[in-house]
């Protein structure tokens, strides 16, 4: 096992270049899918926002 | 066309005589970064002219970028170029005329000084001439891929920075072979003419295209 | 029969789909780019000794420069639709794509540093590729900067578009230039293809950690896509009809 890891005394080429496609490819995916999860977070609360507006306006209207 | 187009030309170099001071900034700006080299690398006379070429037109392009963003500023500023893009001419013709200004006012300039970088750097005769001969085909491209540049970014915040950031990649060619020019005179030995046709190549696809595409640039960012 | 090609040109429509189609790529992106470097880590021992062992590195160098590669060519594609038909959506793929592209060629520059240490003992050679690449980041640079120094979607869109193109116009002229800085010496420039000289599992491996490494930029890009519609139309009505936001 640990001669796998070694690569023929490359391991540390291997291993970098690896982790860093490896990081760089889960990071991105995962960012993307917080960022969208922001997104839609702040529509909700727009939106939330947008109806109590409509609303307290149409009972201001009929008081 | 040809009327308008000269009207433009007249306008520009009109203009930057009365603020003469623009000119030789940048004039200014070649001959500073020409000299500080030396003292960062050393004195010795073979290496200064291995490294001459390629110093003399990085400078040359730093300081072709740095005069950008003028091409399309103060008009845009004054309100001059919305006009411009509503007369029934060839907007291609005014940009062609307003680009062949800023080469006259900022690139001739520089092919003219050059000599004097070419003494500080210890060239022969022949390998000057060379030089001021590959500047000239090689600053007008400078100028129009540039100018696509400059209309591209116009009126932004930090328009300078990021007009260098997007033009000087696309400078690479002129400053590959303009260099090598020079670089293959010295040697001598070496024909010097596939550089003249390359350079002559990229100044008249640069003719063609830069003056059509510095338009269509003017149209987006002004509309 | 008429096909209606711009059904999901139109982001309110393209939307859920690509929300459907983005599960469906990662998964294929996960299985076939694990699957090829398996392939390439444990089907080659007879082939590379121990000597060769930093080979490895190849399989993930290659896929991430050709997507580099790639990715500008259908940056410039979706930019020119836009320009072409004024679909908002191009726009945001062209956008999309510029960023993913980005992040690849960084990567093949770096898996790149290292295979070049350990086969030709050094990080860095101003190889004709390897330059070529570079300029390449600083192009997709280029497009990101301006795009984002532009307040308004609508000119940043058109202008960066313009901008895609002039480089790839240019980019074939930059790679011949670095290739030959000589004129008088490649008269009869050739760059022989190191892929027929490729041992068959070697090969394998790298055409389906390539394919893996598609789909993974399909489905990002279409991740980074739907982001932006939602950043952009998040006052239109069809984003607050959406079954995610009730």
């Amino acid at each position: 096992m640990s001669e796998f890891f070694a690569m023929g005394g490359y391991g540390f080429y291997v291993w970098c270049s690896m982790g860093a496609v490896a990081v760089l490819m889960i990071l991105e995916p995962v960012l993307l899918s917080i960022k969208h999860r922001q997104l839609i977070k702040n529509i909700k609360r727009q939106n939330r926002r947008q109806a109590s507006r409509e609303n307290t306006a149409s009972q201001t209207e009929k008081s | 066309m040809l009327k308008s187009f000269l009207a433009v030309l007249k306008r520009d170099l009109l203009l930057a005589m009365r603020r003469r001071s623009d000119i030789f900034t940048v004039l200014f700006f070649f001959i500073i970064v020409v000299s500080i080299f030396p003292l960062g690398v050393g004195f010795e006379k073979a290496m200064l002219q291995q490294i001459a070429p390629g110093i003399i037109w990085v400078a040359a392009l730093l300081a072709s970028t740095l005069a950008l963003e003028r091409i399309f500023a103060n008009d845009f500023a004054d309100g001059t170029l919305e006009q411009m893009l509503l007369t029934p001419q060839p907007l291609g013709v005014l940009v062609f005329a307003k680009i062949l200004a800023h080469w006259l006012l900022t690139g001739l300039p520089l092919v003219l000084i050059a000599p004097l970088a070419a003494l500080q750097y210890h060239l022969d005769f022949s390998t000057t001439l060379t030089m001021m001969s590959v500047l000239l085909i090689g600053t007008p491209v400078l100028s129009m891929v540039g100018a696509i540049g400059a209309a591209l970014t116009l009126g932004l915040r930090g328009g300078g920075v990021l007009i260098s950031l997007l033009v000087l990649p696309l400078y690479i060619p002129v400053l590959v072979y303009g260099a090598g020019a020079v670089a293959a005179s010295m040697q001598g030995g070496i024909s010097l003419q596939p550089y003249y046709l390359l350079l002559s190549a990229f100044l008249l696809l640069a003719l063609v295209f830069a003056p059509w595409a510095t338009a269509a640039s003017l149209r987006i960012s002004v509309e | 029969m008429t096909i209606n090609w711009f059904k999901y040109s139109s982001p309110a429509s393209f939307y859920p789909l690509a929300g459907k189609l983005i599960p469906v790529f990662m998964v294929l992106a996960i299985v076939l780019t694990l699957g090829g470097l398996y392939w390439g880590f444990f089907q080659t021992p007879d082939v590379l000794s121990d000597q060769k062992q930093y080979y490895r590195i190849i399989f993930v160098h290659i896929a991430s420069a050709w997507m580099a590669m790639w990715l500008y060519v259908v940056m410039v594609f979706w930019a020119v639709l836009g320009l072409i038909f004024n679909t908002r959506l191009s726009y945001m793929f062209a956008c999309a794509t510029a960023v993913t592209g980005a992040i690849m060629t960084a990567l093949s520059l770096w898996t790149g540093a290292f295979w070049g240490q350990t086969s030709w003992g050094t990080w860095w050679d101003w190889d004709p590729r390897m330059t070529t690449q570079l300029i390449l980041l600083f192009l997709y640079m280029g497009y990101i900067a301006l795009h984002s120094a532009i307040d308004d979607n609508r000119r940043a869109d058109r202008a960066s578009a313009v901008l895609a193109m002039v480089g790839l116009a240019i980019v074939p002229v930059i790679y011949y230039s670095i290739n030959c800085p000589d004129p008088n010496a490649c008269a009869s420039l050739h760059q022989e293809s190191s892929m027929e000289r490729i041992e068959t599992n070697i090969f394998i491996a790298i055409m389906t950690t390539v394919a893996g490494f598609w789909m993974y930029c399909f489905a990002v890009i279409l991740m980074r896509t739907r982001n932006i519609i939602l950043q952009r139309e998040r006052k239109s009505s069809w984003v607050a009809r959406l079954e995610a936001l009730k």
